[in-house]
């Protein structure tokens, strides 16, 4: 089966099915998920629709649900999860819910405001206990002192609730009368409240003012703010009514206070009596409040998958065909070719259950139309198919990158990454996410699902990692020793080698000569790089020639592939012509170009020469270029010369080929129509040609990042260990073991943060690049729209 | 019964992941110090003179790798510690959101 090869043959059926049944059918098929409508009425607008009105009544519902979850939330009511996620929704199910909501949301409402004015009345007859309590003291003092002196007096007491007690009444005869307002004001406005008074009265007046403290039960606001308590003693009436009117500037509450104790006692037992009564029926609204929504959240859920459900339905509804008669839907969808079964058992199935007795017509039609690209992925291939799609999505039935990319991904970015230690880490974070992968999308955090939904590509990532990194054999930037390393230093000394003691004792840097025999022992570590030059200064000159050689190979390894793969579509495409006038010129092209310079590189690799003598192949590529074989020595087999000349030749010769071959024949055919512009064909075949050839050098040096992230990540991970473990191992006193274990504990943090996280998310991106970029402009034309099924599984797993 | 708890579910799954991996990091490091391997020779703090010794050189030498072998033994002890701690830290937690609910 080649369905993820290339994508899948897709067909256009049209679907005839009666008004009635058509509720179950697009049920039917949303539970599938394999079907996607096509828009049949284009040209109108949303609300020219026909079922416009039942998608606004579900929005209406679903603003309905939202508001109503928002009270539960608030009410921290736990809301238990729905099970029942097959029950399909009637359209007569729709007037139910629409009325049960509506009489929700209205006994909510009603619910809400009639506890917010209890509150309120509670607040004001809370305030006014508290006036009453601290106006006594206020009263009992401010008279006794206005009786004394006129003087205003501008010290306010805080916090009174400790005066003495005057007991008697100074008399109120005589020509001080006094008037007072008294009221509760806010805690922050009380300073400006103080100052505009001594702006307006210039002290005739005095102000006593206390905070209200809180007690321990009086939750039953929200927000406690707070407010402070005070009276103002003034003379006269109409400063009386210009502090009231300032009091209402300020949105102070001015409560009536009786003069005498007696009647502010009076007040006080009522306002005591009063408060106990709001106290239960607030406790009583709030009981009342959880029990209806307790009810509520019960079936929130269900309700809203319902919702949901009749509103993708309805939406499909609108894009379908309604008959003369009202009594037929018509219908167009794009659905797989092998799918088409599937949708036939649906569709009757949904017809019987409404009991319609005509089963609904599967009639398939052939189109011009492009259909949609489908690719049927499993939860391991999404991940890769997703990243390929990022890019662009595959015309129709072209080649799929992706199953290529499973692999050529993963090892592209562990070519870069090359560390065992590190891709041991990587891999055990990723099976840690594949394991507790429903735990992490609970979280619903949008990195997180990004990770969690790439836990299989960071899975193959970690273990190619592991690979790579037993061959550049780096564990933490240290190498291990496994099978005894192919290099010894014993031989070096007298008598069978040059050196003595004295050569130990002069000198800095000490070099081994692999001529001296037994120094090498001529069998070559047997995998990967050998432990030795981990310890060796002069590591870098090997392991960089190493890597950036093998990197070009990969590189023009990678492409070629790549033009195979064009290939396998003109083909697949009867594109035959294609074949001698692309397909052939590009791959004489790369391979005498870059196949001849990795043939040199191999070559150059397996042959034995003196290190001193062997050519560079640079030199020798940018010679064999520019015809030049003046300088001496520079050969590495003896028909060298001859081969180069003809390889740069037919490489020449296959731009003309390239650039004239398709416009001249398509010119031949088109000679006598005008439909076809000649300036535009040979543009486009210059621009291809000139991308083509051009790309084939840019797109190899850009290869080369391969080495330059293998480098980075092998030195910054040498850094880490330098500066950060060696310190605390080099440490051999007393407290060395426990400086050890807390310099670890930094050193595994810098780790996954710097090399892990940051290197990580670098060589992906590399990775990534260099297989959009430099691999898939070889073949692939990534235009095609993707197919979008009605699926409500989808739909609940977007939400 | 005081409670022992003092971090977090996030803390000390933290605190458990990176202590066993510290526990068999800084046991592999210490069988290799132990076992004199070649590679390690940086992390060995010898000085000038041990070079110069030579009847003793090579035992001295041998004789800080056991000593830094020693260490990292005894750091991965610590960290078995750090990891039981963690360990109880997270059952703790566990129990106290059952209890809650």
């Amino acid at each position: 089966m080649d369905s993820f090869f290339r994508s899948e043959e897709m067909c256009l059926v049209q679907l005839f099915f009666q008004t009635e049944s058509a509720h179950n059918c697009i049920n039917e098929l949303g539970h599938l998920g394999l079907v996607q409508f096509k828009d049949l009425n284009p040209g109108t607008v949303a609300f020219q629709r026909r079922f416009v009105k039942e998608v606004k009544k579900c929005e209406e519902m679903e603003r309905i649900l939202r508001f109503l979850e928002n009270e539960v939330v608030k009410s921290n009511i736990p809301i238990p999860a729905d099970f029942t996620s097959e029950t399909i929704p009637f359209p007569r199910d729709v007037l139910d819910l629409e009325s049960s909501f509506d009489k929700l949301e209205q006994e909510l409402k009603e619910i809400n405001s009639n506890r917010d004015t209890l509150r309120q009345n509670f607040t004001q007859l809370m305030e006014i206990n508290h006036l009453l309590q601290m106006t006594d003291d206020f009263f009992e003092e401010a008279e006794s002192q206005l009786s004394i002196s006129e003087l205003p007096s501008e010290d306010s007491v805080y916090s009174s609730r400790v005066t003495s007690r005057r007991t008697s009444y100074t008399s109120t005869n005589g020509p001080l009368k006094l008037g007072f307002v008294a009221g509760v004001i806010k805690h922050e406005r009380f300073p400006a409240f103080e100052k505009i008074l001594w702006r307006l009265f210039h002290g005739n007046f005095v102000l006593r003012h206390a905070e209200i403290k809180p007690h321990e039960e009086e939750n039953m606001a929200e927000d406690p703010v707070k407010k402070d308590v005070f009276v103002v003693f003034v003379q006269g009436d109409q400063i009386r009514g210009k502090i009231r009117k300032l009091c209402d500037g300020f949105h102070a509450s001015m409560y009536p206070c009786p003069n005498n104790a007696y009647a502010r006692k009076e007040m006080r037992t009522n306002a005591n009596t009063r408060i106990e009564d709001l106290r239960l029926v607030l406790k009583r609204t709030e009981e009342f409040r959880a029990t209806v929504l307790t009810a509520a959240a019960a079936n929130l859920q269900e309700w809203t998958t319902k919702v949901k459900k009749m509103k993708a339905i309805y939406y499909t509804l609108n894009l379908c065909n309604i008959d003369i008669t009202q009594k037929l839907i018509v219908a167009e969808i794009w659905c797989p070719v092998s799918d088409l079964n599937s949708v036939h058992t649906a569709l009757i199935h949904g017809s019987e259950q409404s009991g319609s007795s005509l089963s609904p017509v599967v009639n398939r039609i052939q189109t011009q139309q492009t259909p949609p690209t489908f690719n049927r992925v499993n939860s391991f291939t999404s991940g890769f198919q997703s990243i390929i799609d990022a890019y662009g999505v595959g015309n129709y039935q072209e080649i799929n990158p992706a199953p290529y990319t499973m692999v050529t991904f993963p090892f592209l970015f562990a070519v870069m990454f090359g560390d065992c230690g590190h891709g041991l880490v990587m891999t055990l974070l990723a099976l840690w996410l594949i394991l507790h992968q429903e735990h992490f999308r609970k979280l619903k955090n949008e990195l997180i699902d990004m990770l969690v939904d790439g836990r299989y590509i960071i899975f193959l990532m970690g273990l190619f990692s592991i690979y790579t990194g037993l061959i550049y054999n780096d564990c933490f930037s240290k190498s291990f020793n496994v099978f005894g390393s192919s290099w010894s230093v014993r031989p070096m000394f007298h008598p069978h080698g040059p050196w003595t003691n004295d050569t130990l004792h002069d000198s800095g840097h000490l070099h081994l000569d692999p001529l001296v025999s037994g120094v090498y022992s001529g069998n070559p570590y047997p995998f990967g790089v050998d432990p030795i030059w981990n310890i060796a200064s002069n590591k870098l000159s090997f392991l960089n020639s190493y890597k950036m050689k093998m990197s070009v190979i990969m590189g023009v390894a990678h492409m070629l592939f790549g033009v195979t793969l064009s290939l396998v579509n003109y083909i697949f495409f009867r594109n035959l012509k294609d074949v001698a006038l692309q397909f052939i010129p590009e791959v004489i092209f790369m391979l005498s170009l870059f196949g001849y310079l990795i043939f040199l590189i191999l070559y150059k690799w397996c042959v034995v020469m003196k290190s001193e003598s062997a050519p560079s192949i640079l030199l020798l590529f940018i010679n064999m270029i520019l015809f030049d074989y003046s300088s001496e020595g520079t050969v590495l087999y003896r028909t060298q010369r001859p081969v180069q000349i003809f390889l740069v030749v037919v490489a020449v010769l296959m731009v003309p080929w390239l650039l004239f071959a398709k416009p001249l024949l398509l010119y031949r055919k088109h000679k006598l129509s005008k439909l076809v512009s000649m300036a535009d064909i040979f543009v486009y075949q210059g621009i291809h040609t000139i991308e083509y050839c051009l790309g084939c050098i840019s797109n190899t040096a850009s290869y080369l990042r391969l080495w330059a992230l293998s480098l980075a990540h092998a030195e910054l991970s040498e850094v880490l260990w330098k500066m950060v473990l060696q310190v605390a191992l080099r440490v051999t006193s007393g407290m060395g073991s426990v400086l050890l274990a807390v310099t670890f504990a930094a050193f595994a943090v810098l780790t996954v943060t710097i090399l892990l996280v940051m290197e990580g998310l670098s060589a992906f991106l590399h990775a990534l690049r260099l297989h959009w970029v430099e691999f898939q402009n070889k073949f692939y034309k990534g235009s095609g729209y993707k197919f979008t099924p009605l699926s409500f599984d989808r739909m609940r797993d977007m939400q | 019964m005081v409670s022992c708890l003092f971090c977090g579910p996030k803390l000390a799954a933290c605190g458990i992941v990176i202590s066993i991996w510290g526990v068999i990091m800084l046991a592999m490091l210490g069988i290799f110090f132990t076992t004199h391997s070649a590679v390690l020779i940086e992390d060995v703090p010898f000085k000038e003179e041990d070079m110069h010794n030579d009847q003793e050189s090579l035992h001295a030498i041998y004789g800080l790798y056991n000593q830094v072998g020693y260490n990292c033994f005894i750091a991965a002890g610590i960290y078995v510690l750090v990891a039981a701690l963690s360990f109880c830290q997270i059952k703790l937690n566990h129990r106290k959101e059952y209890m809650v609910r």
